[in-house]
């Protein structure tokens, strides 16, 4: 009985051995920027995916979007100078990355898009922004190649509130000028059809890993889409949604000559170029 | 290019300095190794080799056919590619497994880097017993390959891969700093392009630049964004500038000398062309290539490794065929102070290899480094961009020489401003230096380049840059980079706090086992001794 007894004391040691290295393991993650990298940006997607479901069922119903006081509507926001301090209230729609406790994030009310990059926020905190939480954030307006955020070191606070924005179908808008005017929405792209990408041999391909196809499984996707001899350039972002997602291994699928309905945010670098969140193969 | 996986990179490498390699549970030194006298080719190696590429499919296939080429000649090494484009990721994945003795066997990094991985016991190979070996070193006979012999690796560029009188990397490419100028622009401005730009030449045309018509578009462009001029990289942009003025950055063995007054002259300096509009970086703006092509910008100073991205016809380019501007593109050095007595930095991948228990093994992984340094390998590579190869057996090469002569003669393999920028470093070989490397080198680059950053955000943000504000910003940035407190502060030396609780738990409940597996065995004697 006593050998039992020593030999389960001694099995106990060994689970709570290694039930402390798996504490330090994470501590240590927590530290390191490489973990925490490659942890955020396996994150997001299952979110992102959830924000689309539900703007699909939920969007309808309306929400008072009241502006608390010293916060700016998204009209005031958008003409706001460049590099002025800005004041927002707005609802996650998708989180793209923590790391080093900063956060990107896609947030909307009902009038409009913002996007947050690298906000000031705890590892904690990450973790309440569930899509539609609504936030209040503090930081300057800036615009990084064509793309208008909210830069670098804003911060927030978690509000009551919750929205989640419907999809906006901006097919028609596809090369107009009144696309920019949906910048980081979630929005809609319908009936497209894939193109050809050359891959790094130049073989016709319907998609590349990174621009030009110098990446591997894992890096962003890239792939040409067209409507009406327009072709376009799309991106599934890696941090936004990895290669575990649904929409990564969609796109991976896709064959020249698909046609294809997406759903994505509406980012923006040197010209359109949505991340996209969602692909549905009719 | 993807923003997102660049700029992380680049904070990435300042998160990282945060961890303690000596801290790492687990971490058990390797032996020290000594190269065997026979490789043993009866055995099967595998080994893995991490490399960065610019986000350049030619690159990737460069480092793959030199794989397939190394494999032909070695059919008993395996050499697994996992490619990354960002040395901050290498950096920060390659101190990940340190921990777990699961590092590459040879990897692409900056000394910088090897200074922290040294760190941990053995865990990079010094290199000067495998250069020196008769069979196998640096065009050592019994090598499969022509490689280059020692005196062919170019001495300033080895010379960099030095750290405490050792070699711990071969190099493998180097490039440096240029200036992309919009030369038309520039005459159009009523100005002669010199030779050698001078920071007064470039601050004065970019301020003149800045001139716009009544409706707010830009005279020289006529239209309604121009950034005169774009730094690229802001830490080799302060780090360069104190060179140039023979100021204090830091010494030899690690001390910090980077906030000094001539530091503090600079940041004025520049903070009083942002507030102009004169001037912005990379991390504020955006790419330096996209804004010049656009006929947004006149002075882009980048990388020569970057040069593919440049001009008007350059052969890489991230923005839409319309809107290009079509102007002349002229190379020249990064602005100096003292145009008689050039200096620039250089900078550019090495190739270290990484220490493992099994010394065939290390020495299968130093015959692949080395194979990195052949002709083959070294003009294809040094032809994707604006680099040049680290040994004179390829850049005396005739092949490499023909390379050069058709500078020019297409806008892909010869494209002008590409083959220029690599002239550029060839023609100033003896005019480069590097920045000290000790432990934690890495991070008072950042900190140099954050310097700038900060200083430019708040003139655009209209904030006011005067002593106070300078003094604080050196107070934060040495407090965010750990500076100030020993060239190792942030490697093991810092204090780790209380003992997390499942440490406690753990060592608590070992201790009690111990304890009772002591009285168990002593019971146990004391029985039999009984019977």
């Amino acid at each position: 009985m006593k050998k039992k007894t020593l030999a389960l004391t001694m099995a106990m040691a060994l689970v709570l051995s290694l039930a402390a290295c798996g504490n330090s393991n994470a501590d240590v993650a927590a530290e390191s920027t490489a973990a925490a990298t490659t942890e955020a940006a396996t994150t997001e997607a299952a979110t992102t995916e959830a924000a689309a479901t539900e703007a699909s069922t939920e969007a309808a119903e309306a929400v008072a979007d009241e502006k608390s006081e010293g916060v700016m509507t998204y009209e005031e926001y958008m003409a706001a100078d460049l590099d002025s301090e800005v004041v927002i209230e707005a609802y996650v729609q998708a989180k793209q990355s923590w790391w080093e406790d900063k956060a990107t994030l896609y947030t909307q009310d009902q009038d409009g898009a913002y996007f947050i990059y690298n906000s000031v926020c705890s590892e904690e905190d990450y973790a309440k922004l569930v899509p539609g939480t609504k936030i209040k954030v503090t930081g300057y307006k800036t615009e990084w190649s064509g793309e208008v955020e909210i830069a670098e070191g804003a911060t927030f606070e978690i509000e009551e509130g919750s929205y989640i924005a419907p999809v906006t179908d901006v097919t028609d808008l596809l090369g107009t000028d009144d696309l920019i005017n949906y910048q980081n929405q979630f929005v809609a792209f319908k009936g497209m059809t894939v193109e050809a990408s050359q891959d790094a041999t130049g073989n016709d391909v319907a998609f590349l890993y990174n621009y030009d196809g110098s990446g591997e499984d894992g890096n962003d996707l890239y792939f040409n889409v067209s409507l009406n001899g327009q072709t376009y350039t799309f991106t599934v972002e890696s941090y936004l949604c990895d290669n575990t997602t649904d929409v990564y291994n969609a796109v991976k699928n896709l064959k020249i000559g698909d046609t294809i309905d997406m759903e994505g945010f509406l980012y923006w670098y040197e010209g359109v170029n949505p991340h996209i969140t969602s692909v549905t193969v009719k | 290019m993807s923003r997102f996986s660049k700029k992380l990179a680049l904070l990435c490498a300042v998160g990282t300095l945060s961890l303690s390699l000596t801290g790492c549970h687990g971490s058990k030194g390797l032996p020290e190794f000594t190269v065997p006298e026979e490789f043993d080719t009866s055995r099967n190696y595998e080994i893995t080799f991490w490399a960065k590429n610019d986000t350049n499919k030619t690159q990737t296939e460069i480092y793959k056919k030199a794989i397939a080429d190394f494999e032909a000649l070695y059919p008993n090494i395996t050499v697994n590619l996992n490619l990354y484009t960002d040395y901050g990721k290498i950096y920060n994945d390659v101190i990940t497994n340190i921990s777990t003795n699961t590092t590459p066997n040879v990897c692409i990094t900056y000394p910088d880097h090897i200074a922290t991985y040294l760190t941990g016991q053995n865990t990079v190979v010094p290199l000067d017993d495998l250069f020196a070996d008769e069979k196998y070193g640096l065009g050592g006979t019994d090598l499969a390959y022509d490689g280059p012999a020692r005196e062919e690796v170019i001495p300033q560029f080895l010379n960099e891969c030095s750290i405490d009188g050792h070699y711990y990397a071969v190099p493998y490419m180097r490039s440096t700093e240029a200036c992309y100028v919009n030369k038309t622009y520039v005459e159009n401005l009523g100005y002669t392009l010199p030779d050698v730009l001078t920071w007064d030449f470039i601050w004065e045309v970019s301020e003149a630049a800045t001139a716009q018509n009544a409706d707010g578009t830009y005279v020289v462009n006529g239209q309604n964004v121009l950034i005169p001029f774009i730094y690229k990289s802001t830490d080799n942009m302060m780090i360069q500038m104190l060179k140039q003025k023979n100021a204090g950055y830091s010494t030899a063995d690690g001390s910090i000398e980077l906030f000094n007054d001539t530091t503090t002259d600079l940041l004025y300096g520049i903070a009083g062309h942002v507030k102009s509009g004169a001037f912005s970086t990379f991390k504020i703006s955006g790419y330096p290539a996209n804004f010049l092509n656009a006929g947004q910008c006149i002075f882009a100073i980048d990388s020569t490794a970057g040069a593919t991205w440049m001009g008007t016809d350059a052969p890489l380019s991230d923005i839409s065929e319309d809107s290009l501007v079509q102007f002349e593109t002229a190379v020249r050095m990064i602005p100096q102070f003292d145009p008689e007595h050039p200096e620039m930095i250089s900078q550019g991948p090495s190739v270290c290899v990484f220490n493992k228990s099994d010394s065939q093994e290390v020495l299968a992984s130093w015959l692949f480094a080395q194979y990195l340094l052949t002709n083959d390998v070294q003009i294809a590579y040094s032809e994707t961009e604006g680099y040049v190869p680290v040994t004179s057996k390829a850049q005396n090469s005739a092949e490499y020489q023909d390379y050069l002569s058709e500078c020019g003669a297409d806008n892909s393999t010869h494209y002008a401003v590409k083959i220029e920028a690599s002239k550029l470093l060839l023609d100033n070989v003896d005019n480069t230096f590097v920045t000290p490397v000790f432990n934690g080198s890495a991070s008072l680059r950042d900190a140099s380049g954050q310097l700038i950053e900060n200083v430019v955000k708040s003139t655009r943000r209209k904030e006011t840059v005067d002593d106070t504000y300078i003094q604080k910003l050196y107070s934060d940035v040495e407090s965010l980079y750990r500076l100030g407190q020993g060239s190792d502060a942030s490697f093991g030396k810092k204090e780790l706090g209380a003992m997390p609780r499942a440490s406690v738990i753990l060592l608590s409940t070992l201790a009690v086992t111990w304890v009772l597996i002591l009285l168990y065995v002593g019971r146990e004697y004391l029985k039999n001794r009984k019977k």
